[in-house]
């Protein structure tokens, strides 16, 4: 069988990755990495659940290939607690006991950390806007919108 | 198992409880010392135990419940799922409570598939009707007081001190100088007599009911740690996707998977028998992206002469014609007031199929050994489930072991009374052996987005027709109700019991039982229609408290009475004094009534479902043709209340999920069969952008608890309906709302 091999690098370390380069990076993280953190629920970029930070920007990872991502710098949510941000933010997501069944919380924290790296004090319109590609079928919005606020008063 | 009795509360109906007061006699707890130093408690079936014949007897003990370890941690076996709900969370905390151990000390799983851990009251394990707490309120507490008892036995004996001496807290036995941890108490505690009965705590001595707890899994949830049914991985697991027919019921003519084939990590593909008599190809890969790259490449020819032809638009005809000639009477109500009308209200209402969707698509792990099997699942339906896996693969069910993963979602999808899913995944792991033989390692089945929204086992579509006739005060006169509608339970093992005279229980609930007195007919067809029906969280009450709030209102408004005065006017202030209790504390709370924002009208609904009753006041208004919730004020009676953190979650979630039943596209159509929606793109669910605060209020109650993760559904779209109705003039009869953009 010939091999393909691709590095990616993803939460600081290089990681070799046995797929076709059309894989997107969520299957890459969970059948081949065995990183399921990162969830699936749509395919399509239409839920979040899949949501990875891409040179610290969020990215739907369910539609992008490994080939998009050589060179660039991969950040899951096993690593996600790895920054500043991060940790305040999961800190917060306990606290509030955000998490119903918890599925789209991983997508939903990746989402927040790319909002409150960019804005440090963001308003209810602001989290709303950032956070709208993230579905959650539990209904936790209210509570995350709270987490978030506390997020970022605990940082500043 | 007491399948009326599942049955019933499954519908929403009669909240069951246990007797209180002493343990089961058919029940007996059993300790045993664990290697180590600890302590293992079990409940254990007594006439399960002896049937059982020795040579199976286990090692291991299958139903331990609770187990003290050497560390003076506590862990605690959930018998049943988690999949959002908090069951996780709330039933140790029950345990937890009798026992006198600290929070900390708590760790929390769910239990496998169990004799032991079958619901006491339904005699079947299985999560559904939101009865996890009340179902188990006696029955945990009670095994942490004996286990607590036995412990306190075993010191008093070591310290040669009345038993009345000894006291308890935070995992330890004290008696004046004397302390010692349950931990070190453990293997003398297993020698002592197991407590005949016990005394339960005052409530007044709660430490950690009624208390708000996190979830126990909250920092893996929010660490990427958590693992669900699809997160399983096994040595040499393969993962298998099944080309479904684009009907129900559809089959293959032929299939030629020579390109699917060809694409690297793909390992087979082959024809499978599918639900409802079905077939489809089942495509086994090295990973989820290859075995969907080929599924999409197979080319199946299907069979034109088999499966549903549903039309949406024909099916809504056939619904008017039917609701024209009923085959059944529910209430046979006297009709003939209704010739002194001076006015009639009410007309048509509309309810499209809905799909669950919840956010962890449909999946199953099967591991197959020559003469046995386990199966990995975030199954509601454990007892059933098991038995329809070992039937499919032709072992017994003692032969398969089922573990219970935590869910991402369900909202009722992962509770099937005919195990579609399981069943089709057993058949797909069953041929990938045959075909592979031992080579065959385990095989994870997982659903597409696509195959869930496709899938069928909707909440079924209804047609409502109400014709209220009002005299010149504004009086009922005569309410005559028809609901057109697919039975969800025909044809299931629970036939029996709520399809009485042809009517199906859990499609009348909500309108039969109506807390408001009326002078009412109610009639139903249940027609046959070619695609799966299945609870949705809620069941029935997800339509009629939308058709019973929105024309309470409405007749409230005609006859110029506030529609809050009007319906607590209707309640009897015995019979229904937790319904006056729930409503006036949502309207006292939100300040119905003062002026809002110009385009924003309040609305209100209340209904009762699962034992609670929830109210909710609303300020709404229409954004760009879409209902735009502001703040949500919720009255909720669900009597006691375990986990004051969760309970409000759940309603809070609840007010989304039903909010859903509103929102433009939110509906499912066929067209030839064929269902015309396949995502979250075109089914789209409440975003963030659609999310109201809801505050939550709970009169105050020592009853025992009553349900909590669904009754917070029912109530809000009618609330929604009845603020635009006060907002426009205009009365929504069809969801989701068809509201002009303008």
């Amino acid at each position: 069988m010939v091999q393909n091999m691709t590095t990616l690098h993803i939460n600081g370390e290089a990681l070799e990755v046995d797929a076709d380069p059309s894989t997107p990076i969520l299957w890459a993280l969970r059948d081949n990495l065995g990183m399921t953190g990162t969830k699936f629920g749509c395919g399509v970029a239409a839920c979040g659940a899949c949501t990875v930070l891409i040179n610290g920007q969020p990215a739907r990872s369910c539609v992008t290939p490994i080939a998009a991502a050589v060179g660039q710098k991969i950040t899951t949510i096993e690593a996600g607690a790895g920054g500043r941000v991060g940790k305040a933010l999961q800190a917060a997501w306990v606290a509030r006991d955000v998490a119903q069944c918890g599925y789209c919380q991983s997508g939903q924290i990746m989402s927040a950390i790319g909002l409150l790296e960019s804005n440090k004090r963001p308003s209810d319109a602001d989290i709303d806007a950032a956070m709208a590609g993230n579905l959650c079928r539990c209904g936790t919005y209210e509570r995350i919108r709270a987490a978030i606020h506390d997020a970022a008063r605990a940082l500043a | 198992m007491d399948l009326e009795r599942i049955a019933q509360r499954l519908a929403g109906q009669s909240p069951l409880a246990p007797a209180a007061g002493k343990l089961h006699r058919r029940d007996f707890l059993k300790l045993s010392a664990l290697a180590g130093g600890g302590l293992a408690v079990s409940w254990t079936a007594l006439a399960a135990e002896e049937a059982r014949p020795p040579a199976a007897k286990q090692t291991a003990d299958p139903s331990a419940f609770v187990q003290i370890n050497p560390d003076n941690t506590v862990e605690i076996r959930v018998n049943r799922l988690d999949f959002g709900q908090g069951a996780l969370t709330a039933l140790p905390m029950l345990l937890a409570e009798e026992l006198d151990v600290d929070w900390s000390q708590v760790k929390a799983s769910l239990a496998p598939a169990g004799e032991a851990y079958k619901d006491p009251v339904y005699g079947l394990q299985m999560t559904g009707g939101s009865s996890a707490v009340s179902h188990s309120w006696i029955q945990y507490r009670e095994m942490g007081a004996a286990t607590r008892a036995m412990l306190v036995a075993a010191a008093a004996e070591q310290w040669q001190v009345p038993v009345s001496t000894c006291t308890t807290g935070a995992g330890m036995v004290r008696s004046g100088a004397h302390k010692a941890t349950y931990a070190s108490l453990a293997g003398a505690a297993a020698r002592q007599p197991v407590p005949q009965s016990v005394v339960l705590k005052s409530p007044a001595d709660y430490k950690i009911i009624g208390k708000g707890h996190r979830r126990l899994d909250a920092l893996d949830g929010a660490t990427g740690k958590k693992s669900y049914g699809i997160d399983v991985r096994l040595p040499g697991m393969k993962v298998a996707l099944v080309q479904r027919a684009p009907t129900f019921g559809g089959q293959v003519e032929s299939f030629d998977a020579k390109r699917a084939l060809a694409v690297k990590g793909v390992r087979d593909a082959f024809q499978v028998a599918t639900d409802r008599g079905g077939s489809g190809v089942a495509v086994v890969a090295d990973g989820y992206w290859p075995a969907k790259q080929a599924r999409d490449l197979l080319q199946v020819k299907w069979r034109d002469d088999v499966g549903g032809r549903t039309n949406s638009d024909a099916l809504l005809a056939s619904y008017r014609e039917a609701a024209k000639n009923p085959q059944a009477t529910a209430i046979s109500g006297d009709m003939r007031a209704a010739a002194g009308a001076v006015r009639r209200l009410g007309g048509e209402y509309q309810f499209p199929y809905l799909a669950h969707a919840p956010m962890e698509p449909l999946n199953a792990t099967f591991e197959l050994l020559p003469d046995r099997a386990r199966v990995w699942a975030g199954s509601q339906f454990q007892t059933i489930d098991l038995g329809a896996v070992a039937q499919t693969l032709g072992l017994r069910p003692e032969q398969v072991g089922l573990i219970t993963m935590p869910a991402g979602g369900g909202f009722g999808r992962r509770a099937v009374p005919t195990s579609d899913y399981l069943r089709e995944g057993a058949a797909v792991a069953k041929a990938w052996r045959e075909r592979q033989g031992a080579q065959a390692g385990p095989l994870k089945v997982v659903w597409s987005r696509e195959d869930d929204i496709r899938g069928g086992y909707y909440r079924p579509a209804h047609l409502h027709l109400v014709d209220v006739a009002l005299d010149a005060q504004g009086q009922v006169l005569a309410w005559d109700h028809v609901i057109v509608g697919q039975s969800l339970l025909k044809g299931t093992p629970f036939e029996a019991f709520l399809v009485k005279d042809g009517i199906d229980g859990t499609m009348t609930e909500g309108v039969a039982g109506s807390a408001y007195a009326l002078p009412m007919r109610l009639r139903i067809t249940h027609p046959e229609v070619p695609v799966p029906v299945l609870w949705w969280r809620s069941v029935g009450h997800t339509h009629t408290a939308f058709v019973m709030e929105t024309m309470v209102d409405e007749i409230a408004r005609a006859a110029g009475t506030d529609p809050v005065a009007w319906r607590l006017a209707r309640f009897d202030a015995k019979k229904h004094a937790r319904h006056i209790a729930a409503l006036r504390l949502a309207v006292e709370k939100s300040g119905y009534g003062k002026p809002l924002p110009d385009g924003h009208a309040w609305g209100v609904a209340v209904h009762e479902s699962f034992g609670s009753v929830v109210a909710y006041v609303v300020d709404a208004s229409v954004v760009a043709g879409r209902p735009k919730l502001h703040r949500v004020t919720a009255g909720v009676h669900a009597n006691r209340v375990v986990n004051p953190t969760a309970a409000e979650a759940q309603i809070q979630g609840a007010a989304i999920f039903g909010l859903a039943m509103t929102l433009p596209g939110f509906e499912i159509t066929l067209q030839d069969g064929v269902v015309q929606q396949s995502q979250f793109t075109d089914y789209p669910p409440p975003r963030i952008t659609d999310a109201p605060a809801v505050a939550v209020h709970f009169v105050p109650s020592s009853d025992p608890p009553t349900g909590l993760g669904e009754p917070g559904v029912p109530a809000i779209a009618p609330a929604i309906a009845n603020a635009i109705a006060a907002l426009t003039g205009k009365r929504l009869r069809k969801l989701p709302f068809d509201l002009p953009v303008a």
